[in-house]
């Protein structure tokens, strides 16, 4: 059947697949013909995600991002892979003056830090194949718009939308292309885990022209666009999934 | 730390020039300055100095600077006198 959306033939690595949207693209990508390779933090949930994907020869690797030792694990356990979707991260309102360094590595760390030091680590050990599709999950938060108390969450965006197109630069040659997905408020768990009240979260609606937040399936079918060979002209973009959120 | 240290922390919240004085019954939402950004300063200072998590949810259902007191007092007694 013609699909050029297939996924069939390629090994993925998802990281931060135990909820939220790296859960829906490992979901999302195994039913297109993927073969997974998913990390994350929990045991539990992550073989959660894990008996949710659909065919065979998935593999499961537990791990913390923000240990050096974790990272080097990982990319020593995992298999070659045609494609990365980089979703762990965290999300966290802080007025501006009550940044320190414990904070602001908490973001940085694990929103910036983490994606270029596993991405680096899988380089060196020529985890990564030619051809292959980088894909980061940064926000609309940094690179468009931010929000009372998202100066660190946006900063740590920021960086990993600009950190992107000097990867595609460099990654170029080896003809391997490296996008960033940027959305607006999507509904999982991290945006619900209380900073928020209800009636902010239900007020916030309205900024959006469609009227709704976005859904983690939303965000995972673009991560297939830009893994698959559909995409095969796409490097060094932040792809906007916002529902008209940053047109007014 | 006492509920007058605590009133006196919650007055630091609001960035005003003067130092503000507030009472244990006054209701946080009618100061005039009060804002979503000041919920946050909230949360960040009980974080902070008195190492209490409080959500949105639980601050919204709160009226007066006392109630939240309480609250920081019932999740975390050994800040509180």
């Amino acid at each position: 059947m013609y699909n050029p959306f297939s996924l069939t033939g390629k090994t993925i690595l998802v990281t931060g697949a135990s909820s939220g949207i790296g859960r829906s693209v490992a979901v999302e990508c195994s039913k297109m013909g993927a073969k997974l390779v998913i990390t994350g933090r929990n045991k539990d949930r992550l073989e959660e995600t894990f008996h949710k994907l659909e065919g065979g020869g998935h593999q499961i690797i537990i791990g913390d991002l923000l240990k050096n030792e974790d990272m080097n694990e990982i990319s020593e356990t995992v298999p070659e892979i045609d494609g990365l979707v980089y979703s762990a991260g965290i999300f966290k309102l802080i007025p501006f003056r009550f940044l320190n360094s414990g904070n602001i590595n908490d973001v940085m760390g694990i929103n910036f830090g983490s994606a270029l030091g596993l991405t680096q680590k899988l380089i060196k050990a020529k985890k990564i194949r030619k051809n292959s599709s980088l894909i980061y999950l940064s926000s609309v938060s940094g690179i468009l718009c931010s929000s009372p108390g998202g100066s660190i969450y946006s900063a740590s965006k920021g960086a990993l939308s600009g950190l992107i197109k000097g990867m595609a630069l460099d990654f170029a040659p080896n003809n391997i292309r490296v996008n960033s997905i940027a959305p607006g408020m999507v509904e999982t768990s991290m945006f619900s885990d209380g900073i928020l009240s209800e009636d902010q979260l239900r007020d916030g609606v309205n900024s959006y022209p469609l009227k709704r937040y976005g859904k983690a399936e939303e965000v995972a079918y673009a991560a297939i666009y830009l893994l698959s060979d559909a995409s095969a002209w796409i490097t060094g973009t932040n792809l906007i999934i916002d529902g008209g959120l940053t047109l007014l | 730390m006492t509920l007058d240290e605590f009133v006196e922390d919650f007055g630091e919240l609001f960035e005003n020039e003067e130092k503000l004085f507030f009472q244990p019954d006054d209701k946080f939402r009618d100061i005039e300055g009060w804002s979503s950004i000041t919920v946050l300063s909230l949360i960040a200072m009980l974080d902070e100095k008195y190492k209490t998590r409080l959500t949105g949810e639980e601050i919204a259902r709160s009226v007066t600077i006392e109630d939240i007191y309480n609250l920081v007092k019932l999740k975390n007694p050994n800040n509180i006198q």
